[in-house]
């Protein structure tokens, strides 16, 4: 499914992000071949993460030691940036600080525009689909080319990534043969060899070529102002030592205090991402070429990005969401996304920590706000996290954000009044329950609802849902007791100590 | 032992059965059941939708039931998992009734793991001769780390075969509101879920809680599969009713 290849008003009800979310779950479910690509990958890519957590071991321990350097960075933020910048200046790197996507986006064009660019090579990075930045280099006339494999074939398909780490997830063989005997001019059959050819032809010409090459960082090390970048392409490393300049374009969050804290995280991120003890390729860049370098390029210039994420520093509930080190683990786990895809989320960022990172970043909760709902909050994703960021309970918490701002339906939220009326007090909610009774009476054929009206035709659409019986329980309580006075009863056999 | 019974609402209004198997084992091995008359609901569907000040009121009602008992035992991991997990933080501002709720959290426990935590139960001496799938629910396994406790009272059971549920640790769909706010992706999961139920060839499903085994037992029905859907504790009662 692609966004930009539909056009008019439905279009752009769809690409709403809540608004459309209904819509475009529809599409997705009855898409079989994305259905079964996503579910293929994320498997492999969960039972990976099984494995190389199992052989690694101690693995709970690795995850706290994760958790804390995160938590010690993103408390201490002001300070390790401060450090950050200081190092890379100090190795003859430039720090561009860039509070909106917008002021990230002018800075690489007035970057480009000096250097009189005309093609950028890109490394794969989520930040510089955060800020949109493709799109805006083509208005000057700079041509940005994605040299990451996945990230390539969605640039020939003009769609976005639907996975953190395997942008085209989404994409079964077939389609990329398609998509690149189009660009080729050239028919190739549906084979990872003569396609994977190919893409290197095409992409070593771009490396050669290229004014500039842009990445992302996978971990900024403030001891030494150092840009960590793992790759299992090898693409990131022509990007960073072929072009006269390097940009790297990262969040403001994507620290760590030193090359000993790099480590836990590496060790965290590879095997939570793909399985793998580690990526086939870790770069460490600290400043551009120096002199006897025999490659490198000539400029290095590094823009941090805020874009919504300091909002988050101080926030009891929502600062452990910049903990985050985008390894997809969430993703790969989650049974909503499994099913959906990550298009369905219509955001940059999907699965589970789209959806909580989404309304945070865009400061937005009644349409990004909506994709909290889509999660079962059955807590894969918390189990998955290598810096264990509690996101089923940050998914709540943005559903109560949402009430707060009065951004439910007005029928939700008397629905939530009667509740708590009911419930609230046992003589009204013994009477709700006789109600309940005696208005499921027309609706019931052989003992169940086969079609509820209302809100309920969501439940029955897929299931029956059981009648309620005429006694509940409370009123079989006291036969229950006549019964049991009756009969005897034993103490347990191996009776245990309380628990403390 | 006093033992007071959280049935849940979902029990009480459309399973009182399992209510009964749970009342009628804790019965056997000695404990003094009783069934506080003030409980409703634990406040889990608003919780989870948003409305926290409505949850919260709904809470207040579950700590008035029960502020006075010695253990509080509930058929569901859900119910449970909310008062562990999150009573502490609805309560954040009133520390009078956090202090009331983290007290209750340390009684509170789910059936099976009240079962072998605390009685130290395992075999229940019950003989139940049929195919088994076991469904073990999200908030049983990662709100509260009960994993192992139904495994182990089911190894026990004469003649019970259990076969694996491929995808078992999946969330079959449910998620309260969930099914009926997001119906699309919730009926995804729970097609998922009953296909493979259907296929283990299993007579019966098992489960530790009613909201996850009404999702998957009325999707099983609308698809016309012949599996019995039961509790935990209604297999090991009824497994040991001719002891």
């Amino acid at each position: 499914m692609s966004h930009t290849a539909h056009h008019g008003a439905a279009t752009d009800e769809l690409a709403k992000i809540g608004s459309g979310l209904k819509k475009r779950t529809e599409l997705a479910l009855g898409d079989e071949f994305l259905r079964k690509a996503v579910a293929f990958t994320t498997n492999k890519l969960k039972t990976g993460r099984l494995k190389a957590m199992d052989d690694f071991g101690d693995w709970e321990t690795w995850r706290e030691r994760g958790r804390a350097i995160r938590e010690h960075v993103v408390s201490h933020l002001d300070y390790y940036l401060g450090q950050f910048a200081d190092n890379v200046a100090k190795a003859g790197g430039h720090v561009h600080f860039c509070q909106t996507g917008e002021d990230a986006v002018r800075t690489f064009l007035d970057i480009a525009r000096k250097a009189e660019a005309k093609l950028v090579a890109k490394g794969k990075s989520m930040v510089s689909e955060e800020i949109h930045l493709n799109e805006r280099l083509k208005e000057i006339g700079v041509e940005a080319v994605e040299t990451d494999l996945g990230e390539y074939i969605l640039q020939l398909a003009r769609e976005t990534p639907s996975h953190l780490i395997i942008p085209a997830i989404h994409k079964n063989k077939q389609q990329i043969a398609d998509l690149f005997s189009e660009e080729a001019g050239e028919t190739f059959p549906a084979e990872t060899k003569p396609l994977a050819d190919y893409a290197r032809r095409r992409l070593r010409n771009v490396f050669l070529e290229a004014d500039i090459g842009l990445t992302g960082c996978n971990f900024g090390i403030a001891e030494s102002g150092t840009i960590t970048l793992v790759s299992n392409e090898g693409n990131a490393r022509m990007v960073t030592t072929i072009p006269k300049i390097h940009v790297v374009v990262m969040g403001m969050e994507r620290l760590v205090p030193t090359f000993a804290d790099v480590e836990v995280m590496l060790n965290l991120l590879a095997r939570s991402a793909t399985g793998q003890k580690l990526t086939t390729y870790t770069s460490f860049i600290t400043g551009p070429r120096r002199e006897g370098d025999l490659d490198g390029p000539e400029e290095l210039h590094v823009l941090v990005l805020d874009n919504g994420r300091s909002a988050q520093l101080g926030d009891p509930q929502f600062q452990p969401v910049l903990h985050c080190i985008r390894c997809a683990a969430c993703l790969n786990v989650c049974p909503v996304y499994k099913h959906v895809g990550g298009h369905t989320y219509g955001s940059v960022y999907s699965g589970p920590i789209g959806a909580v990172l989404t309304p945070l970043l865009l400061q937005d909760y009644k349409e990004a706000g909506t994709l909290a709902y889509a999660s079962s909050l059955c807590g894969a994703c918390y189990e998955a996290c290598p810096v264990k960021i509690p996101l089923h309970d940050m998914l709540v918490q943005l559903r109560h954000r949402k009430v707060k701002l009065k951004l439910t339906p007005a029928a939700e939220r008397a629905a939530f009044k009667t509740y708590a009326t009911a419930f609230g007090n046992v003589k009204v909610y013994k009477m709700a329950s006789k109600a309940a009774y005696w208005l499921q009476q027309p609706l019931l054929r052989k003992g169940a609802i086969r079609r509820a009206p209302g809100p309920l035709a969501g439940w029955t659409q897929s299931r029956f849902l059981p009648m309620v019986p005429k006694r509940s329980f409370r009123e079989r309580w006291a036969d229950l007791q006549r019964e049991l006075a009756q009969k005897p009863s034993q103490p347990a056999g191996g009776k245990k100590e309380e628990r403390s | 032992m006093k033992v007071s019974l959280f049935i849940t609402c979902l029990a009480d209004l459309m399973y009182p059965e399992v209510g009964e198997s749970v009342v009628r084992l804790l019965h056997r091995y000695g404990c003094e059941v009783d069934f506080p008359e003030l409980q409703t609901c634990c406040g889990q569907p608003a919780f989870n939708s948003g409305y926290q000040d409505e949850a919260r009121e709904v809470a207040r009602q579950w700590i008035r039931a029960f502020e006075h008992s010695d253990y509080v035992v509930s058929p569901s991991g859900s119910c449970t998992g909310m008062v562990h997990h999150y009573y502490p933080e609805l309560f954040r501002n009133e520390p009078e009734w956090k202090a009331k709720a983290e007290a209750l959290i340390k009684k509170t426990y789910e059936f099976s793991q009240f079962l072998v935590q605390v009685l130290g139960v395992t075999d229940v001496g019950a003989e139940f001769p049929h195919k088994v799938t076991y469904h073990p629910s999200c908030h049983a396994m990662r709100l509260l780390g009960v994993r192992n406790e139904p495994l182990q009272l089911m190894e026990k059971v004469k003649g019970l075969k259990l076969i694996d549920l491929p995808n078992r640790d999946e969330c079959c769909g449910f998620g309260g509101t969930f099914a009926v706010k997001m119906a699309d992706m919730s009926e995804a999961m729970v097609c998922e879920k009953a296909k493979n139920v259907a296929e283990t060839g299993a007579e019966v499903l098992v489960g530790t809680d009613m909201g996850c085994l009404m999702n998957i037992q009325g999707r099983l029905n609308k698809e016309g599969k012949p599996v019995r859907v039961m509790h935990l504790a209604q297999l090991l009662e009824e497994g040991g009713a001719n002891r």
